[in-house]
């Protein structure tokens, strides 16, 4: 059976979601192999071999965190020369495309990234994607090389799917013009104990309506009735009072969890383009006439400063 | 020596209008009006400060597209970059990313370069994969996605703003920087920008000019095929009601009838 190279995307060895559901969708065109490039890849093959890598190539080196992009090119190359793949799979992270971009030029291959689905076709894999602001839904294939895709968070529910994980050391040779960006510092982001907006299987966002930096907190009490993200629209982000990672619409993040909510956002197009497809749509907004209502599944015209409150109550006293 | 910036910008279909596809699979670029992609207003407005910053410096604006994109060069040329270049052939029609690296390599070396900045994705197809594919056809550093960005002593160095952590970066010129919506509000082009703009030079090229086959771009020479394009179903009309006093309970009463709660 052809072997897929599943890139695995992680925190010092704890392995992040989308890299399951990569798993997962690698297993419906061969068999998956998990690239792991910095620290702890022992403990993170248990979980990579419990959601069915065959095998995980592991390589460590100190220029994977001090210089940018290139030197992981450079070892999901050298896996990609190792395995001869069926197809590589890549997070659609910002980063996770930047490595496939760079690899697809290397490899002389074709490159379909965000993609919301995938299939095994007669002709190679088949990418569903979601384009205009998810008015389109796309198939397209790679006809050149090695398909190089990357795949969206939550594009697929992550199933176990017991296999060896067994870890080989990779060997990885890095390119002089691979350490031309130097990291010259780092600082984590401070954690919110929310999940994180592209994965979360909820998410709570608020915009213009909710007036101010002040009243963001609203927002997180009614996410964290319900264990979901907080997203803001450009509005709210441009003003200030949420931070851009936070931003979800064409220039933020674009998400597509099981339920999202929107308070105080009218929908415009670019804020649509980031949430449409996904499964449940709810909204609170006092313009009945926001466009927002057009997507819902069930809408609140209403002052999001009562009917959000309320709500939070309401599902806090259902739950106990 | 002067400092040669070269800024890679795209003319895209107007994101509030709209968007479909032609026959052929490839974006519908004759029915819906057209425009410098926004995301591509901050790549010239970063390249304008840094202009400003430096003693002596040269933008030329690039794009590769149809005969209209001339529109997205004069836009930034108003907004006060020097000259224009573009790459305009029939055989480009239907040219995937890869290609169009391909051809922008291929131009930002014809045009001579320090310095090549573009926006972080375009508001078209979006794959933002375009700056880091122009760094390693160029073999030169990749400084993408950056919020805040300075050009000083022959070294670029700008902050990225990551999920997990945010970066200070630093690279030699020559360089690729891509820049991101959060690097500052671009400057609307002036009256007289507008006017100095109409006697800036635009230089065409084609194919040939820049030893590219046809076979290697188009939709022919195209990596990837859009097999289906098909239009999302409209949403199937919810329930939307006015708050009388419960509309969060009802709201509730929703989410628990969905197994959310």
């Amino acid at each position: 059976m052809a072997e897929v190279l599943v890139y695995v995307d992680h925190v010092d060895g704890a392995v992040r979601k989308p890299t399951l559901e990569l798993l997962t969708l690698a297993r419906r065109i061969g068999e998956p192999v998990a690239v792991h490039l910095g620290a702890n890849a022992e403990e993170a093959a248990k979980v990579l071999g419990e959601y069915g890598a065959v095998k995980v190539l592991a390589a460590d080196a100190a220029e994977f965190a001090d210089y940018l992009v290139a030197p992981k090119v450079d070892a999901l190359q050298a896996a990609f020369e190792a395995v001869s793949p069926a197809a590589v799979l890549v997070p659609s992270s910002a980063e996770g495309k930047e490595i496939a971009a760079r690899l697809a030029v290397r490899i002389g291959s074709g490159i379909i990234t965000d993609a919301v689905d995938l299939e095994a076709g007669d002709e190679g894999p088949v990418a569903s994607q979601s384009v205009f602001a998810a008015s389109y839904t796309t198939k397209s294939r790679v006809t050149k090389g090695t398909p190089v895709i990357t795949v969206k968070p939550n594009s697929a529910a992550p199933e176990a799917a017991p296999a060896a994980g067994t870890v080989e050391q990779l060997a990885v040779t890095f390119g002089e013009k691979s350490t031309g960006t130097k990291v010259v510092s780092r600082t984590p982001r401070e954690s919110t104990g929310r999940p994180e907006l592209t994965e979360a299987a909820i998410v709570v966002s608020g915009g213009r309506g909710v007036g101010g930096a002040e009243n963001f907190p609203l927002i997180e009490s009614l996410a964290d009735s319900l264990g979901a993200a907080v997203g803001a629209s450009r509005a709210a982000v441009d003003a200030g009072w949420y931070p851009h990672t936070n931003q979800v619409g064409q220039t933020g993040k674009s998400v597509s969890p099981q339920l999202y909510i929107a308070a105080g956002i009218s929908g415009a197009i670019q804020h649509r383009a980031g949430m449409q497809t996904s499964k449940t749509i709810v909204a609170i907004n006092k313009d009945a006439e926001a466009p927002i209502f057009e997507l819902v599944d069930y809408g609140v015209v209403g002052d999001l400063f009562t009917v959000v409150p309320q709500l939070t109550e309401e599902i806090k006293s259902r739950k106990g | 020596m002067s400092l040669r910036i070269v800024v890679c910008v795209k003319y895209v279909p107007d994101a509030t209008g709209d968007r479909h596809f032609a026959e052929d699979l490839t974006v519908d670029r004759d029915d819906v009006d057209g425009l410098l992609s926004e995301l591509d207003e901050y790549a010239v407005e970063q390249a304008l400060q840094i202009a400003e910053e430096a003693d002596d410096a040269e933008i030329t604006v690039l794009t590769v597209g149809p005969e209209d994109a001339k529109d997205a060069l004069r836009k930034a040329l108003s907004m006060g970059a020097d000259k224009a270049v573009h790459v305009e052939d029939d055989d480009l029609h239907g040219t995937d990313a890869l290609g169009t690296s391909l051809v922008l390599a291929k131009a930002v070396e014809h045009i001579g370069y320090d310095l090549v900045i573009s926006g972080m994705a375009s508001t078209d197809g979006g794959m933002g994969v375009v700056p880091a594919m122009l760094a390693e056809r160029l073999g030169v550093p990749q400084v993408t996605l950056l919020s805040e960005v300075a050009v000083a002593d022959g070294k670029v160095t700008g902050r990225r703003d990551g999920d997990a952590a945010s970066e200070q970066l630093e690279a030699s010129l020559p360089a690729v920087v891509s820049v991101t919506d959060q690097s500052g509000e671009a400057r609307y082009p002036s009256f007289k920008g507008i006017m100095a703009a109409k006697k800036k030079p635009v230089q065409t090229l084609d194919l040939s000019d820049l030893g590219i086959e046809a076979e290697e771009v188009g939709l022919e020479g195209s990596w990837t095929k859009v097999d289906e394009a098909a239009e999302r179903p409209a949403r199937t009309a919810g329930t939307v009601v006015k708050d009388e006093g419960e509309g969060g309970k009802q709201l509730a009463a929703f989410l628990a009838e969905r197994k959310f709660v």
